[in-house]
This record gives C-alpha cells, structure tokens and sequence, in this order.
C-alpha cells in the first residue's frame, strides 16, 4: 500500500526538478498546510484544555484527583468521585461488551451462512449510528424503569449477598449507564473484530480442523491466537468511546456526589458531571473544576487512544513481515 | 523442559480425545453462543427503533414541523430545532469537508511513507477526543469572551467530522488505480491538475460516502452543542451569529423535563432524527456499492 503512496510523489519529484509549475506548488502547499493544520490542532486542543484547567489544578494540585468531594457550598471538589464513576460504568460495560462482541463477530464470519450474515452485519453497524442522545432517551423513558422495576430487584434477590447488588432499586443509576454504553460499544468492538476474523489466513484455521480440532478449538487456538492484539486494541477503542461518552450517560446516571457501593445508586462519570454542570456553576472555582476534570477526561482518552493506535500499527507491521 | 510439555501435550491429546463427546457439546454451545449474541444486539435495535417509532408516530403531525418549540406546555414542533440543525451542520460540512479531502490528498498524493502513517495515528487519535472535551475547546477559545453563536456550533462539529471524512477519503484515494495517475502523468499533465481532474473524480463515491456517514454522526452530537450553540429562543432563526436550537439538544432537554408533553415531544423528535441518520446510513451504503463496483470495472 505505501508503495502507492509514494511512487507517484517520485514522478513528482522529477517533475519538479524541470521546474515546478505554480498550480502545483499552490496545491501541494495547500494540502501540507490543512495535513499539519490537523497536528497543530490536536496539539492546540490538548494544550487549551490544559491551560483552561490551569488555574485549577494550581489551586487543588493533584490531590484533586484523589479527592472524594463536590461542594459548592464550602467550594470544595475533587475528581474521585467521578473517576471511580467512569471507570466502573466503562469496565462494566467493558467486561459485557467484549465476550458479546466477540461471539457477534465470530458469527458473522464462522457461523452465519452469507446470506444471512451481511444483513445483520448491516443491523449491528446501524445500532452504532443511534444518536447517543436518543438512546439517552429511550434509557431514561424506558429502560431505567424496567431496570428498576425488574432486573435490580432480581439481582439483588440472587446475587445480593454482594454488596454492589444491594440497596434500593433506582431508574437512574450506574447500572443503566453501563449497560447503555455496553449498548454503544458492541457495534464498535465487533466491527473491529470481524475485519481481524475475515482478514485471518483461512489455512491456519483450516490445518487446525484438518489435524482433528472441532471448529471451536481452531479458533480457540489458533484464531484467537492470531488476533490476539487486535482484539486488544479493539477493546481499547471501545474503552476509550465508553470513557468520552457524556450525554446518554448524563441522561441515566442521576448524578451524585459521593461514591456509591451499590451499582443501583446514581453516580456520576467525568463527562456526565461535565455535560451536567455546564451552565450551573456558581464559583470561578466550581468552574475551574469541571475544566480539571475536563482535563482528565481528556488525558485518559487520548492514552487509551494512543495505545489502541500504536497496538494496531505493531500489529500491522507483524502481519506484513509474515 | 521441552521433554516434558512434550509429554504434556500427548497427555492432553489423549484426554480430549476421550472426550469427543464433550468436544462437542463444547461446540454447540460456541455456535449457540454466537447465534445469541448476534439475536441480542439485533433484538436491541429493534427494541429501540420499535419504541422510538411507537411513540414518536402519534405526535408527527404537520404542526410538529412548521411550529417552533413551545413556551409553557402549550403545543408546538420543533421547527427552530430543525431549521438550527440544518444551519450548524450545513455550515460544519463547508468546513470539513475542503479541508479533510485536502488532507487526504496530501497524506496519499504527498506524503512520504514515514509522514502518512503518522497523520494516520494524528487523524484516528483525534477522531478519539471525546466531543464533550471537543466542545470545550471551542468553548475556551471562542465563546468565553464572544458568547454562544451557531459559527461555534459549526466549528466544533467540524473537528468531530474531520477526521471522518479525511480517513475516509484517504482509504479511497489510495486504491485509485495507479496507472491512472500514471497515464495522466505521462501526457504532461501538472501533478496538480491529474490529482484534481483524475484522481478526484474517481474516488467521488466513496469520498461521498464518507461525507454521509459523518454528517450522520455529526447531526446526532449534542455534546459539543452544549458548550457552543445551547441557550437559544424558542424560534425560527437564520442568524448564525446567534446560538441557534437544534434537534439534538432539543431532544436532551425534552428528555430531562418531567412534562408527559414534552417527553412526547421528545420521542417524535428523536424519530426525526433516527429516520434522518438511519436514511442517510442506508444511502452511504448504497453509494459505497456503486463506487466499489465502479472501481473495480476499470
């Protein structure tokens, strides 16, 4: 692929040295400059974030982050409340959405005859392009009361010796918000995994079944194997979108200021305290907190992102060198 | 140490082999496992379209689209939202589009091999950035001081499609046959002009789709709408230096009141905006089948 790439930026080249013509030189400098205007902007975009945050994290330092407070009244705040928020929604949805996407994927390429399996394909990718705000709706209209209505009671009536399955059922929670952003990470996920299943050599899962294995065993072994930091990265990219997402979050977690054991208990993650608060803070300083953890918000993604990015290019590079 | 996973491996072997009949009741339990896994997400669509289109049919009459959004619970459409909507994310496409297909160009026309990979990694990672953190950028360098104006509605979801349609593009400009380029070339036409009048023009379709599938997402995006384009009249308006309504954060504010009115409200709007993205989807798919066949006529 890059030697398409760069072949006809050669002949260019040669062109030049005859002496550039000025469309060229106008197109090409017009092209760098929107190419490197992308790089100056993501940099500009981390740098204007940190700096909106600046005051605050001079004025709470980094125990912020470790701080378990958000009160207006005496103008004290802290991040923890909110980073334990999003971390448990996304690990929960996480911990759903991956086996699920997996086994998705797996039927879409192993499984499914084609017939069937290119039109729900289609369904899966139209489930990821419902606007979050309207699953937001449908999760505070609709599934909230069903979840407290039915599956908090049930849990905690089988598993609610566990302290996280216990307390009063409620509509708005962290449990709806994971599951509604296990809803909005599949269709990612699985999509990611079906292009590594399809673009897996048929002859290593064929000499697996040919030596005895059992459809399953060849891909256990030796699928799974081949795809193993791919399915990685996939996971990270669902992590980071599960990290970021703010709105349909905000509709069904009810927001809280302090931790919560329970999972049935309101909470709040750092992009629904954000998207919340937006226009109701009272202080410089409550201001100020939101853009540190706008700040955080925005650190912890683009790590993830960056992992996720550099997991795929190792893993592209290996699979050319085979 | 190699003698003895030796003799591991034969000792598994020979367990599993025993075990046939468990082998295959492990597999039928893989191929039941992923048959339930495709019918919950597919059931979970279904779920929601189901329930969006039950409730938001009833209130689609022809009032709901020339009425702007009511004051105090009397009845009213959400006309200023759809005109607002159109507005901002016609404006973010006069943006982002220009601009990412340029970017496009440079990463598969200019770029060397060590450059495009690079501003690969720079587009997907800020296709990463959250949109909420998106929209407080905007938020930072342009509302604080200026206020809320449609422009920053625009500008912010342009970041978002950016990298949508750049990546896009990119991935069609780079399976544009090479002789193409070639034969231009070698009749003396100007890098430039084969690029423009060439390269472009068979990539158009999926450089089309691209474009639909962003303006999809981006019609749906309220976060960074909040930041930049939220505190705005109940009315139609085409004053862009104004923060104009718009469809998606319509819905969020109708989702959090506790008016039955305005809730309903808020189902019928949102089934305008799934019909508009789910038809848009449909259509980028359709281009996408075109384009792939016409690519591969030549």
């Amino acid at each position: 692929m890059s030697t398409t790439t760069t072949d006809p930026a050669a002949s260019g080249t040669a062109l030049e040295r005859r002496g550039i013509p000025l469309g060229d030189l106008l197109f090409r400098g017009a092209a760098a400059a929107a190419a490197y205007g992308v790089v100056v902007l993501l940099g500009l975009i981390t740098w204007k974030i940190l700096d909106l945050a600046w005051p605050a994290i001079q004025e709470f330092g980094l125990e912020f982050i470790w701080t378990e407070a958000w009160n207006p009244v005496t103008d004290t705040y802290g991040a923890l409340t909110f980073i334990y928020g999003t971390v448990v929604t996304s690990v929960i949805a996480l911990l759903l959405a991956t086996p699920l996407s997996i086994a998705i994927a797996l039927f879409l390429t192993e499984i499914a005859p084609r017939r069937l399996a290119a039109p729900i394909a289609t369904m899966i990718e139209l489930l990821a392009a419902i606007p979050s705000v309207v699953l937001g709706l449908w999760g505070i209209l609709v599934f909230g009361p069903w979840v407290a209505q039915h599956l908090e009671p049930w849990l905690e009536s089988t598993l609610g010796f566990l302290p996280i399955f216990s307390g009063d059922p409620s509509q708005a929670g962290m449990l709806p918000a994971a599951l509604v952003l296990t809803i909005m990470i599949i269709p990612i996920t699985s999509a990611i995994c079906r292009e590594l299943f399809i673009r897996t050599p048929r002859e290593l899962t064929d000499g697996a079944m040919a030596l005895g294995s059992t459809r399953w065993e060849a891909i256990r072994g030796v699928m799974f194997a081949y795809a193993a930091p791919g399915i990685a990265a996939a996971v990270l990219l669902g992590l980071g979108r599960a990290f970021g997402e703010a709105i349909a979050v905000t509709q069904v977690i009810g927001g809280a200021d302090y931790i919560s054991r329970s999972l049935f208990a309101p909470a709040d993650t750092l992009g629904s305290r954000i998207a919340s608060q937006y226009q109701g803070a009272t202080s410089q300083l409550q201001a100020g907190s939101l853009l540190y953890l706008a700040a955080i918000l925005m650190v912890i993604s683009l790590v993830t992102n960056v992992l996720a990015q550099l997991i795929v290019r190792k893993f592209e590079k290996q699979r050319r060198a085979v | 140490m190699s003698h003895s996973e030796d003799v591991q491996d034969r000792h598994d072997v020979t367990v599993s082999s025993n075990n046939l009949r468990k082998r295959r009741i492990v597999e039928r339990l893989f191929a039941a496992s992923g048959i339930l896994s495709a019918a919950i997400a597919v059931g979970i669509l279904a779920l929601v379209l189901g329930t969006v289109l039950f409730k938001g049919l009833s209130q689609l009459k022809l009032d709901f689209f020339t009425k702007p959004r009511p004051l105090f619970g009397e009845e009213g459409g959400i006309a200023d939202a759809l005109v607002g909507s159109a507005v901002i994310v016609g404006m973010c496409i006069v943006v982002a589009v220009p601009l990412a297909v340029l970017i496009a160009i440079y990463m598969s026309e200019y770029a060397g091999p060590r450059v495009s990979p690079f501003l690969r990694i720079v587009l997907d990672v800020l296709n990463g950035v959250p949109a909420i953190v998106v929209g407080i950028f905007i938020f930072g360098i342009l509302v604080v001081g200026h206020g809320q104006s449609a422009v920053y509605g625009a500008l912010a979801l342009a970041i978002l499609m950016l990298p949508m349609v750049a990546r896009a593009t990119q991935e069609v400009l780079e399976i544009v046959p090479r002789s193409q380029r070639e034969a231009a070339l070698a009749l003396g036409v100007t890098k430039w002009r084969t690029t423009w009048s060439i390269v472009l023009p068979s990539a158009i379709g999926g450089i089309l789709t691209g474009v639909v599938i962003a303006v999809a997402r981006v019609a749906g995006e309220t976060a960074p709408l909040l930041f930049t384009s939220s505190i705005a009249a109940n009315q139609v308006s085409l004053d862009v230096s104004h923060a104009l309504p718009t469809l998606p954060v319509a819905i969020f504010t109708f989702s959090e009141s506790p008016d039955p009115n305005e809730q309903a409200a808020g189902w019928a709007a949102a089934l305008v905006l799934i019909a508009f993205v789910l038809v848009l989807n449909i259509a980028a798919k359709l281009i996408a089948g075109r384009q792939r066949r016409k690519l591969e006529g030549i």
